[in-house]
């Protein structure tokens, strides 16, 4: 259990730049998430981490230890950094009890197997013991690399992509089991997906990755609720940006009326005062700031619509013609071209400059 | 090799790993360069006398030779193939591997066995001529008896990738065809062989190969060939020059069928289609699967069973006599030389497996290739093109120790096991790296990784990881190699010491007087442990399929 720090980190595979500039900090005995589209650099860092590629610029700490600088990594084998691989990498000719152990050398043959009892009993396999990786089924074999990487008490956890191989049901109650065990084991962990539910439900922090950067590095909560740029709030959950007029830093009004809150948008660099009134900008409308009222006088044509069990993604045509989306309880079934009353419910106002 | 601490881009370009692949490579090289350079030192009445004498024979016994084989083993691997892998008649399931046994027979035992039993004084002319009064059995010892026992040894290679070939792709290819408005005729010969033709072809050039490369029952045959010219030459003529220019007019027929079995692999490739339920299979009519039946349980009665049974009886008879103290010297020496053949090609086969995955690249692909192309050269050829740079050593080091160490001998390296450990090294690269490059292939980089991140070094990693995984690929390459290097003829025949004959070399001595009976024991055990590569290749292909 350690800290995490990357500082200014960049790396590159002959011209092409894969990360540049990368910093965040994950705080002990967090779990931290790395989110992005795939090439966005997001494994490569973590094979950095884990001492497998060299970096360019910067340096990576682990527990205040320099692990990487320019020229000079600690080899793999001696970080004491444990890695869940997105094929599992379990090896086929040891046992699942080999396997937990495999990196349990140097410890008495008693402490060694109190360890492995220990930890199959944490990712519920005590009874697999004997058998081999190829006799068991996905999900299994992946609490066994994770238990294989716990076992010898490594400084940070890391997993790329741990859940991309199991069918969608398992991945969502699997990834709420790791973050059980990863929380009994108090280990700092780092997770590489693409998938934002799964980073969601497991991360403490995340960061949104793209082009080789952190475009934004904060906890789930606020990476949805107040992106930092149009990337992020554009990979991070759904919604629709519709033009507004900035009225005073804490007001902006779109044609479906005027949103309160503080207004983070950046105007000149002489301040927001002198340009608050005629500042364009663009709003982002999530899919639940937009309410269905029945009784609403604020009219919008239903021009699609995705049945999703127990509610309804509306895609709404404004007056002006802009589009919104609108999660709607699925009772409320209506037919496509259909005017339909909603009234805005924004919690947070989110505002780009027009560019 | 330290991959911790260093930059990719610091890494030297040509490691210890690379420098050991292009040395492999350059030992495939040597022969090739030995015997085309012979041609810069020309003995003008030898050379005079091949070219006028021997050459033309030579050339049109190979391409006859060629010709008629390609067309025996084209018609019987897939045919058979074809039945084996598509059709369903009685015992379809035994001699599906049944009809690879005859890869167990080496093609001079199946050739002296037709001989002792269908020539003029042989038991069925005796039998047919005293009783019926027959005379009139076409001649063995002929061209066409050459190919037709070629043919029957070596028909295993098409039938077996043929095999594979169909039994992936056939029925799709069959189904489509139906759905098309064809036959099943029509979509055999317009879909399912073309589609498998690249298929064919590789087993095709693997089996002319060894025909190029087949000393032994060209021997028997006494029918002349380059590698019989190149045996003569050397023993007879005394010769190494005129064996070299030979071998190296041998090499170009061999670079010929390695260009298209190499253009035929990379073809194969892109031609998987992925695989189909096997259990399509064309039910024949009662009278077809008869004729089935009769067909394949007839090649695999002439190529196997009844060599066998005979190779039973005549050792029944001499057994007495032979199983004496000198039989068990070649067979000790057999089991020695292919024992420490197999463990060389295993341990060279394996660091050069190792060096592709430190240093992978294009530059190292193709040397690796280069490095396990010497499958495809004749024994004879080997033979030669590697005595004559050992000779070479062998004079230069004689010099300096006469000069610097007043040594008195003539001889340091050539009557050593040096020049035929070399050429089985040569020859049999190929069979070790196989299985082992395919084996460490399975074992993918993040399982590396995995062992690295739980603290395995490089010494942990080999120990630990590694070679538990690759037992069984290890054990496989040096069994195919051991027996391989048992059935070897020419190489054991023209490099061994004094006094290092072999079980081989007993069956080259014994039939080169026409003894028969008495080639039959050293022959049997040949062929029993001839078998055991055969199993291998069915489990394994059992397991590919799963």
């Amino acid at each position: 259990m350690a800290e995490l720090v990357l500082d200014a980190v960049a790396q590159s595979y002959a011209e092409r730049q894969v990360i540049a500039d990368l910093s965040f900090t994950l705080p002990e005995g967090t779990i931290g998430c790395l989110l992005g589209p795939s090439g966005c650099g997001k494994t490569t860092t973590l094979r950095c981490i884990c001492g497998f590629e060299p970096i360019r610029t910067g340096e990576i700490r682990i527990g205040g230890e320099i692990v990487n600088r320019p020229g000079w990594m600690l080899p793999a084998e001696k970080r004491r950094v444990g890695m869940v691989f997105q094929d599992y990498a379990l090896f086929p000719h040891l046992n699942v009890a080999d396997n937990v152990g495999f990196g349990l050398r140097g410890a008495s043959r008693a402490a060694r197997q109190t360890r492995i009892d220990e930890l199959l009993d944490l990712v519920g396999l005590a009874g697999h013991a004997g058998q081999f990786p190829h006799q068991l089924s996905g999900g299994q074999q992946q609490r066994v690399a994770l238990a294989r990487a716990l076992a010898p008490r490594p400084r940070l956890i890391l997993m790329d992509e741990p859940f991309s191989s199991l069918d969608v049901e398992l991945r969502e109650r699997l990834s709420i089991e790791v973050r059980d065990i990863l929380k009994r084991e108090a280990t700092t962990a780092l997770i590489v997906t693409h998938d934002q539910h799964e980073a969601f439900a497991l991360a403490d922090w995340a960061g949104v990755m793209h082009d080789g950067r952190i475009q934004q590095w904060d906890t789930p909560y606020n990476l949805y609720h107040e992106p930092a740029n149009r990337f992020v709030a554009d990979f991070v959950g759904q919604g629709a940006l519709v033009t507004g007029e900035v009225i005073n830093d804490h007001q902006v009004e779109i044609e479906l009326g005027v949103l309160d809150g503080h207004i983070p948008v950046e105007c000149d660099a002489s301040g927001c005062a002198e340009c608050v009134r005629s500042c364009r900008v663009e709003v982002l409308l999530r899919p639940d700031d937009i309410i269905h009222d029945e009784d609403s006088l604020l009219l919008a044509e239903v021009e699609n619509k995705a049945f999703r069990g127990a509610e309804f993604l509306y895609t709404l045509k404004l007056p002006s013609g802009q589009r919104a989306l609108s999660l709607v309880p699925s009772h409320h079934n209506h037919a496509i071209g259909e005017k339909i009353g909603i009234r805005l419910a924004v919690d947070h106002v989110v505002a780009f400059r027009c560019e | 090799m330290p991959s911790a601490g260093v930059l990719p881009e610091a890494r030297p370009r040509y490691s210890g790993w690379m420098l050991f692949a292009l040395a492999v490579a350059a030992l495939v090289l040597v022969p090739v360069v030995v015997t085309v350079s012979s041609f810069a030192d020309v003995e003008g009445d030898i050379l005079a006398h091949l070219t006028e004498f021997v050459l033309p024979e030579l050339v049109g016994n190979t391409l006859w030779l060629v010709i008629g084989v390609a067309i025996g083993v084209s018609v019987l691997g897939v045919s058979l193939a074809w039945l084996a892998a598509m059709c369903d008649f009685p015992g379809r399931r035994v001699f599906e591997w049944a009809l690879l046994l005859p890869m167990a027979l080496p093609a001079y035992v199946t050739a002296f066995v037709a001989i002792g039993l269908l020539d003029f004084t042989g038991p069925l002319q005796t039998w047919l001529r005293e009783d019926w009064g027959l005379t009139s059995l076409p001649e063995i010892r002929s061209r066409g008896g050459v190919i037709l026992v070629m043919s029957l040894a070596l028909y295993p290679y098409v039938y077996l990738i043929a095999k594979n070939a169909f039994s992936t792709q056939g029925a799709i290819a069959l189904e489509a065809a139906q759905s098309l408005g064809l036959s099943r005729t029509q979509g055999f010969f317009r879909v399912a062989l073309p589609m498998a033709r690249p298929w064919i072809a590789a087993g095709l050039m693997l089996a002319l190969m060894e025909t190029l490369g087949d000393f032994g029952t060209m021997a028997i045959f006494n029918y002349d060939t380059f590698t019989t010219a190149i045996y003569k030459a050397w023993y007879s003529l005394f010769s190494l020059a005129a064996a070299a220019q030979l071998a190296s007019i041998l090499i170009l027929f061999v670079l010929v069928a390695v260009v298209f079995e190499q253009r035929s692999r990379t073809r194969m490739r892109y031609g998987a289609v992925g695989r189909s339920a096997a259990s399509r299979r064309i039910r024949l009519s009662r009278a077809l699967a008869g004729l089935a039946l009769l067909y394949a349980g007839m090649v695999l009665g002439a190529a196997f069973i009844i060599p066998v049974i005979q190779l039973a009886l005549w050792t029944r008879d001499v057994v007495a006599n032979d199983l004496d103290a000198r039989y068990w010297a070649f067979a000790r020496h057999s089991v020695l030389l292919a024992g420490i053949g197999a463990l060389m090609v295993v341990t060279v086969a394996l660091l050069l497996v190792y060096a592709g995955r430190q240093r992978p690249g294009s530059a190292m692909v193709w040397t690796q290739r280069l490095a396990t192309l010497g499958y495809a050269f004749p024994g004879t050829v080997l033979a030669v093109g590697l005595f004559i740079p050992v000779a070479w050593l062998d004079n230069w080091l004689i010099d300096i120790g006469h000069t610097g160490f007043g040594f008195e001998g003539s001889e340091l390296l050539k009557g050593t096991l040096l020049v035929m450990l070399l050429a089985y090294l040569v020859r049999f690269l190929a069979v070790g790296f196989g299985p082992i490059d395919s084996g460490l292939h399975r074992i993918t980089r993040n399982i590396d990784e995995a062992a690295r991140s739980l603290g395995s070094g490089t010494p942990g990693l080999l120990t630990r990881v590694h070679l538990p995984l690759l037992r069984t690929s290890l054990l496989t390459g040096a069994t195919l190699a051991f027996v391989d290097i048992l059935k070897e003829m020419p190489i054991t025949l023209m490099t061994r010491p004094f006094g290092w004959d072999t079980l081989a070399v007993r069956v080259f001595e014994m039939t080169s007087e026409g003894e028969w009976e008495r080639a039959a024991l050293p022959s049997l055990a040949i062929v029993m442990a001839g078998i055991i590569p055969v199993i291998l290749l069915t489990w394994r292909g059992d397991h590919s399929h799963g």
